[in-house]
Formats: structure tokens, sequence, C-alpha cells
């Protein structure tokens, strides 16, 4: 294993740097094999090493590739840790990334940056990996860094659109904000730990105070609410959909966006040491999926109806984690992932038949036309609104069963937004495909057409996967199932309560229920309408006017007082000082040489004078 | 006995401060070369003095060397003047004012 | 006062000679015209000279009357009539601010300064000269002979570079004064043998001489 580990890591970085070095000399249908190829090598070294590590007595493996940072007391190592949790990540990271490179290689065709795309793909891919497996809080910070450039790059691909290069600035400028956080937590913990290794601060948590370790808490938070798209740090997330629609399936529905969450798990040992940061991170979570379930009623944008659900679903994670829920918390995040990345290519293929058209208002009827992704965005539709037996129904329903446990207020905000869910994403299935067809006017002559294989192929490998997914962990296969799997890499956490079954089949019911309702509702309102004032709140649709917000606070100031800055300080006061000792010295020059006239008696009169002086002082002096 | 010494310094002294005043306010260069000689003459007037006083021939001998000079000097000075002068109407050296800053 | 301290006759020539020098000097700053300045000047070299000769300084008293009087006064009237500046033009107004004002009070606080600082180190107190001291200095024939001693032996390296000094004074007034011959520059040259300077044509025929330009001068 401690071979076949590296491997998952580096495969991506061959494929980019293959690419990078041969860019010119190969095709274009050349560097789509090769790009995809890499992944799907990695995603059969990650299997492999999954069924290694279920071999493995202590299910914790950590290979060591070179010694990184010796300094003092600093020791930071490349090496990778392999146990259930960053393999369960990696299998369905690389997975999920073969796909969405296979349909990318038609989604993509003809695009005159082909190869840079790919480029960033694999880079992106690597730095994933990078950050999952990684057994130290440094080296994740790279592939976190490392995955916020390439999102940068790749929702900036279009870069001479204004909104796009403005968008992928957004991007990282959020996503910095948050790494504050994590820089925070890790300089708390060295303090108080004297190590940065996960197994190395897990072993310490007892050097750490409660209020050490709620600081440590909330700096975590802040790093996943920028990388996680939650709360205060979420409204990047739309306007990076600016980018191709697989970078949105990939990096926006599946894996970067997750990372938040994927930390907040790891660090799990110190989140069981601070009560109060559980709480800031469940209502946080809770919030922020209730917030931005409201935006999507009234988005008319598929795309971004789709990335407003993410950082609706996200918010369900994240509540899992501060309610102490981890494995429900990862249960959600990989069905999310087959769910939310089968949308994306969905809404792709729409918007790929439709000539580029991503307005909802423009669509409707296309259920005749596009005869594969139509059955496979069904099955993803049904999925996210909780309707069983579904993935989307087993995962939300473990989360909201264990937030049920703790907190009885956030439980009821949960069910408000799976109503919420289910509502925002019948509407968006009835505009898209089913109604009167809107979009002549914008395909003219030509009908839309199915996509290629490429790209119908991944979704129904993603259909199908929503459809099983929800085997992955049942609440009655205490055995075989993914949180058990996943036990042993969370810190003491207090068990969630054992509830009776009468009590677990009337939640099932009531989330039944609250799909039940949200179905209804958008079939009755949509059925005939496209565009509705009172159903589509212009509050909501302006995000809660949070980006207003953001900018009279911090952005008009900050602009004022750079705007002063230039005006006062540099150009008054700075060059005032520097031209003003150069002036001086010129004006005194000038001054100066006037005495110099020419005259000589002048000259004469002056040496008299100076004589003079002499003389006093003489006089002074002897008498 | 003789007049005291410091009279004659005093005197030589004035017949200085007359020479200088007349160089500085006189504007013809001619009349500055002459109160340039007056101020020549009260030093010799000095060192004699102190020949006298102090009994050493010296002070009679530097008086000798300061009066060839000043005859040298008047040589080339009236040469320059002349030499200056010639294109102009006027001996004011007022106009000789091109050397200025 | 004087009578009972001082000989009469002594402070009688000393007075005599200040009044000589006293006068001509005033004269040689006050007189507009500067011819009337050159007389002034020689009464108050007269002056000095009979200075010297109170002093013992009879070869000097000679050698001033005859050098300074006779030929460097003779030299400045020479150049005042041949630059013709001898017609008076004297403005009273001093073109330099406070001119006058400043000179006459620096001279008049250097000079009191001076006289103090001579009498606050008793009037005299310095270093004998390299050549013999403590002889009293003779008159007549015995100071020329003193003189001689002290210039052809101890001084005598200055003698000769006075000698030196006096050749090379020669040439160069001979040179300065020289006015350019016609064949020899390029130059035009009009008919009152000016030389034109750098490009500056006369207006006019090249005989008509230049309108003089009423200048006003101080001569």
């Amino acid at each position: 294993m401690s071979h076949l580990a590296p491997l998952i890591l580096v495969l991506p970085l061959l494929g980019f740097l293959l690419v990078v070095l041969n860019g010119r000399s190969l095709s274009d249908r050349a560097v789509g094999v090769v790009a995809t190829g890499v992944v799907a090598l990695s995603f059969l070294a990650s299997v492999v090493t999954f069924v290694l590590l279920l071999h493995d007595r202590t299910r914790e493996v950590t290979v060591n590739l070179f010694t990184w940072i010796s300094v003092d007391t600093l020791h930071v190592p490349a090496a990778i840790l392999v146990d259930p949790l960053s393999i369960t990540m990696c299998l369905f990271v690389t997975g999920i990334s073969t796909l969405i490179h296979l349909y990318s290689t038609s989604y993509m065709h003809g695009e005159k940056d082909y190869r840079k795309f790919f480029l960033y793909l694999n880079l992106f891919v690597f730095s994933m990996l990078t950050l999952v497996l990684a057994n130290n809080l440094v080296l994740t910070f790279v592939g976190w860094e490392g995955v916020g450039v390439c999102s940068y790059w790749l929702v900036s691909f279009y870069f001479d659109r204004e909104s796009a290069a403005s968008a992928g600035k957004k991007a990282f400028i959020y996503n910095r904000v948050g790494d504050i956080g994590l820089l925070l937590a890790m300089f708390l913990l060295f303090v108080h730990t004297h190590t940065l290794t996960y197994l190395g601060i897990f072993s310490s948590t007892s050097l750490l105070s409660p209020a050490i370790a709620t600081l440590v808490v909330l700096a975590l938070l802040l790093a996943a609410t920028g990388k996680s798209a939650q709360i205060p740090l979420f409204n990047w997330l739309p306007d990076a959909m600016e980018g191709p629609t697989p970078v949105s399936a990939l990096i926006h529905a599946a894996t970067m966006v997750t990372a938040g969450v994927y930390l907040l798990v790891r660090m799990s040992p110190v989140l069981a040491l601070s009560s109060s940061g559980r709480m800031t991170i469940a209502v946080i979570g809770g919030l922020t999926a209730f917030v931005a379930a409201t935006i999507a009623t009234a988005q008319k944008d598929i795309k971004k109806v789709l990335a407003f659900s993410t950082v609706s679903q996200i918010g369900y994670m994240v509540l899992a984690v501060g309610v102490g829920a981890y494995g429900a918390a990862i249960f959600l995040m990989v069905s999310h992932a087959f769910f939310k990345a089968l949308l994306f290519l969905g809404s792709g293929s729409v918007i790929h038949s439709l000539g580029g058209e991503q307005d909802m208002r423009k669509m409707g009827g296309l259920a005749k036309w596009l005869p594969l992704t139509f059955p496979t965005f069904l099955v993803g539709w049904l999925t996210i609104s909780g309707v069983p037996p579904f993935a989307g129904f087993w995962s939300k329903g473990d989360v909201l069963t264990n937030v049920f446990a703790h907190n009885k207020p956030l439980w009821v905000l949960g069910i408000l937004t799976a109503i919420l869910t289910a509502y925002y994403m019948s509407r968006l299935f009835i505009l898209t495909f089913r109604g009167t067809e809107r979009f002549r006017e914008v395909t003219h002559q030509h009908d839309p057409h199915e996509s290629p294989l490429a790209m119908t192929a991944p979704l129904l490998i993603l259909a199908a996967l929503s459809v099983f997914g929800g085997l992955l962990d049942l609440p009655w296969a205490h055995g075989f199932s993914l949180t058990h799997f996943l036990s042993p890499t969370f810190g003491f956490v207090a068990p969630s309560a054992v509830q009776s079954t009468t009590l677990q089949t009337g939640l099932a019911l009531v989330d039944v229920a609250a799909a039940a309702i949200g179905l209804f509702a958008a079939f009755t309102i949509w059925r005939n309408t496209v565009e509705s004032s009172t159903f589509e709140k212009p509050f909501f649709e302006h995000v809660w006017r949070w980006d207003d917000a953001y900018d009279a606070v911090l952005a008009r100031p900050l602009e004022h007082l750079a705007q002063v800055s230039n005006d006062v300080v540099e150009n008054r006061i700075i060059d005032g000082a520097v031209e003003g000792l150069g002036g001086s010295v010129q004006r005194s020059g000038e001054g100066i040489r006037k005495l110099q006239a020419g005259m000589v008696r002048q000259y004469a009169l002056a040496m008299v004078l100076g004589l003079t002086v002499i003389v006093v002082y003489l006089v002074g002096r002897v008498g | 006995m003789t007049v005291p010494a410091s009279w004659y310094l005093v005197l030589a002294a004035v017949l200085f401060g007359i020479g200088a005043f007349g160089v500085l306010t006189r504007r013809s260069a001619l009349i500055m070369f002459m109160c340039i000689e007056l101020m020549l003459n009260a030093v010799n007037l000095t060192f004699v003095t102190f020949a006298r006083t102090m009994s050493d021939i010296g002070g009679q001998t530097t008086v000798f060397f300061v009066m060839v000079v000043a005859a040298a000097e008047v040589t080339v000075g009236l040469g320059i003047v002349v030499a200056v002068f010639r294109r102009r109407e006027s001996t004011s050296v007022d106009e000789l004012s091109e050397l200025q800053g | 006062m004087f009578a009972t301290t001082y000989a009469i006759p002594d402070v009688l020539v000393f007075a005599g000679a200040a009044l000589l020098i006293i006068t001509g000097a005033l004269g040689v700053i006050v007189m507009k015209n500067p011819v009337h300045s050159a007389l002034s000047l020689i009464l108050a070299l007269l002056g000095v000279a009979v200075a010297f000769l109170a002093q013992n300084a009879d070869f000097l008293a000679a050698v001033e009357i005859i050098v300074y009087a006779g030929a460097i006064v003779v030299l400045f009237l020479f150049v005042i009539m041949f630059l013709g500046v001898d017609k008076s033009n004297h403005p009273h107004v001093e073109p330099l601010v406070g001119q006058r004002w400043l000179a006459a009070m620096g001279v008049l606080v250097t000079m009191a300064g001076v006289i103090t600082l001579m009498a606050s180190s008793h009037w005299v107190s310095g270093v004998l000269s390299s050549s013999t001291g403590g002889v009293a200095l003779a008159t007549g024939a015995g100071n020329v002979t003193q003189l001689g001693d002290s210039v052809f032996t101890t001084y005598l390296l200055s003698f000769e570079a006075t000698a030196g000094l006096l050749i090379i004074a020669v040439v160069g007034a001979v040179l300065l004064a020289r006015r350019e011959r016609p064949a020899d520059s390029d130059d035009d040259v009009d008919v009152t043998g000016r030389v034109d300077g750098g490009g500056e044509e006369p207006e006019g025929e090249w005989w008509v001489v230049n309108e003089q330009t009423s200048e006003e001068v101080d001569s």
C-alpha cells in the first residue's frame, strides 16, 4: 500500500505535466485521453487501496514521502495518511472526476483553450487529493490553496468576458478571507500542541483548554465558510457559475466545496472539546441552508438555481457536523456529489442542446427532444427532493434525524428547507422539461439534439449511483454502513441518542411529507406560468441584498479610503514633502545666487564687513 | 623724545580707513586704484613706525619691497584699465558685472 | 600737555605730517575730478614722506617722493588724460543700496577695533625681523648703509625676485595696452582706432564715427 497510495496522488500531477510539457505536439483528442486516463487510473488505485485498507487491522496507514520542513520544533513531513475518511474522499473525488473528464472531452470539443482546460482540471484533481490525503495541516493547506487557485483559473476560463474575470477574482478573494481562519487555527494548534500532524494533534487534545479549542473551532469554521460557501462568505459561488458547466459540476458541486466540511470532520477530535463551537457551526449550517433555499426559489438561470442548491445542501452537511453527526455529513456529501454532479451535467447537456441558453424562461418542453438527458435528470430531481427510495431521501433523512436528536429548532429549519428544496427543484424541472416550448426564438431553425455518448454515459452512471446510493448507509444496517466504516476517524463525540424505530419512521414520514408538499406546490404554481412576481420575490432573487450590503459596508469605505490616501497622503503629503524639499533647496539656491551680482564693490564691502566681524570679536575677547 | 609710536599708528589706521572707504565708495577704476595706494602707504607708515620703535631695519626693508611691488602693480593694473576701458566711454567698474550668478 | 612731555619740534612735525596726510586722503575720496584726486594723492604722499623722515627713514622718504609721487601718480595722470575721463560727471546717487552707509560703518568699526586692539597690547610688542635688532637706526648716510646691508644680504633673494617682477610687469603692461594692428586681425577697424568685437557692424558707412551714447559716467 505504501507504493500504491502515492500513486493516487501522483497520477493526476503526471497528467498535468505531460500536457504542459508536450502541449503543442499533442492533438486535442490526445490531451483529452491523457487527462481522463490519468484520473481514471488514479480512481483504480484508490479502489485497490481501499480494498487493501479493509484488510488492514489498524485502518490507519501513514506513507512518508519526504521530509519537508524540519526546523527546531516544527516538523512537517510530506506524508500521506490513508484512513477510512481519506480513502472515502479519494474514491468519490477521483470517481466523479473521471466521469466529468469524460464528459468534458465532448462538452469542450472545439474550444480554443481545450488543452488549458484539461491542464487545470488535472491540476485541480491533484490539489484536491493532496488536501484529502495529507497527514498534516500544512500539506492540507497546500492542497487547500491549490484548489482555490485552480478554481480561480477555471471560473475565469472565458477570461475575455468581464463578468467571468471578476467572478474568478471574487471566488479567490472570498476563499482567501476564509484562509485566514485556517492559518489562525494552525498557529493556535502549533503553539499549544507543538505538532501539526493530525495524529499528533489528536493525541494531544488534552493540552487544549476549552477556550483555545473554541477559538480553533471558530477559526476552522471561518475557513470552511470560505471554501464551502456558507454564511457569511457564500456569495462567490453563484458568480462562479460563469465557468464552463463541467467546472461547476466538479468543483462547485462535488469536490472543492466539500473541502470545508472535510476539514471540520477531520478535526472532529478538536471539535469534541468545544460545545459552543459546535453550536455555532450548526447554526451557521442551518441558516445557510434555509437562506440559500429561499434564494433559489427566485432564480431564473438554471445554473444559479443549482448553485444555490449546492450552498443549501452543504449547509445541511455543516449542520450535521455541528450536531456531531459526522457520518451523516459524509454520507450526504457522497450522495450529494452523485446527484449534484448529475444535475449539473444534465443542465450542461440542456444548455448544449439549446446552443448556450441558460435562462429557464426560454426553455420548456424539452422532455421529448432529450431522450437520455430527461430521465437521468428526473432521477436527479427526485433524489434531491428527498423522494424515497433514492439516495437523497436516505442521506438527508439521516442528517435530519440526527439534528432532531440534538436541537429541535434547527430541525424545524431543516424541514422548512427540505420543503423549499423540493419546491424549487420541481420548479426547475417543470420550466425546463415540461410545459410549452419557449426555446424556438433562441434556437431558430434547429431542433435541440441529444448530446453525444461521451456526455450521456456519465449521466447514466451518475443516475444509477443516485438510485442505489442509499445502500451506502441504510439506517438499519449497522454493520455494513458508511458511518460504521468511518467511525474510527471521528473523535469522541456524544453518541446520537438511540432512537426508537417508531420515532425514526415518524421522522421519515415527515421528510416524505415535506417533499410531497414542495412538489405539489411547484406543480400547482408553475404548471402554466413562466414568471411570477409573487413567487419570485426580488429580495430572494438578489441574494437577500448580500452583495449590496458588502459593497456598502466594506467596498465603498475601502475605496474611499484608497482615494483619500491617494489624494491626500500620496499627492499632498508625500509628494509635497519630497517636492518641497527639492523646491526649497532650489529656491534657497536661487536666493543665494543673488548675492553674486558681479559688482566688485559689493564683494569688497562683503570683505570689509567680514573683517569688521572678526575685529569686533577679537576686541570682545580682549576687552 | 620723539612722538610716541601710538600716534603714528593711529594716523596710519585712519589713513587706511579712509583708503578703504574710498575703494568701497568711488566707482571710477582709477580713483579706486588711488585709494588702494593710500592703503598701501598706511601700511608702509606702520612698518616704518615699528622699525623705529624696535630699532629693527627689517621694517624699512619691507617698506622698500612694498614700494617695488606697488609700482609693478600699478603698472599692470593701469594697463588692464586701459585695455578694458578703451572700448567704453566710462571707467565705472559697475559696468563690469557680467560674471554673476 | 604735549609741550611738557615731548619736544615741540617733533610734535609740530607730526602735526604737519598728519595734516598733510589727512587732507590729501580726504581729497582723494571726495574730489569729483580725477585729476584733482591725483593731486590730492600727491599731497598725501608728501605727508607720508615727512612722517618717514621724522622716523629715521631717510632713504625711504626719498624713494617715496621719487617713485610714488613722481612716477606712480604721474602714470595715473597719464592714463587719466589718455582715456579722456578728466571731465567729471559724478552722479550723487549711489546705485548700490546702502553701500555708503555700510562701508562707512564697517570701516569705522574696524578701525576703532584695530586701534583698541593695538592699545590693549601696548602698541608695540611684535617679533623682531631676521635683521639684527637692538642697533639704533642711524640717520643720513648711516640709514642708507643699514638699509643696503639688509636688502643685499639678508633679503637678497627677495630683491632679485622683485627684479624679475618688474620685468614681468613691464612686459605685461606693454602687451595689455597694445592696440591691435589692422593687418594682424580680421576684425574691422574703424577710423578711430577701435577694434570692433565679434560681428557687431556699426550703423551707417564705415567712415562715419559712431554717435556716442550719452551714458552716465563716473570719471
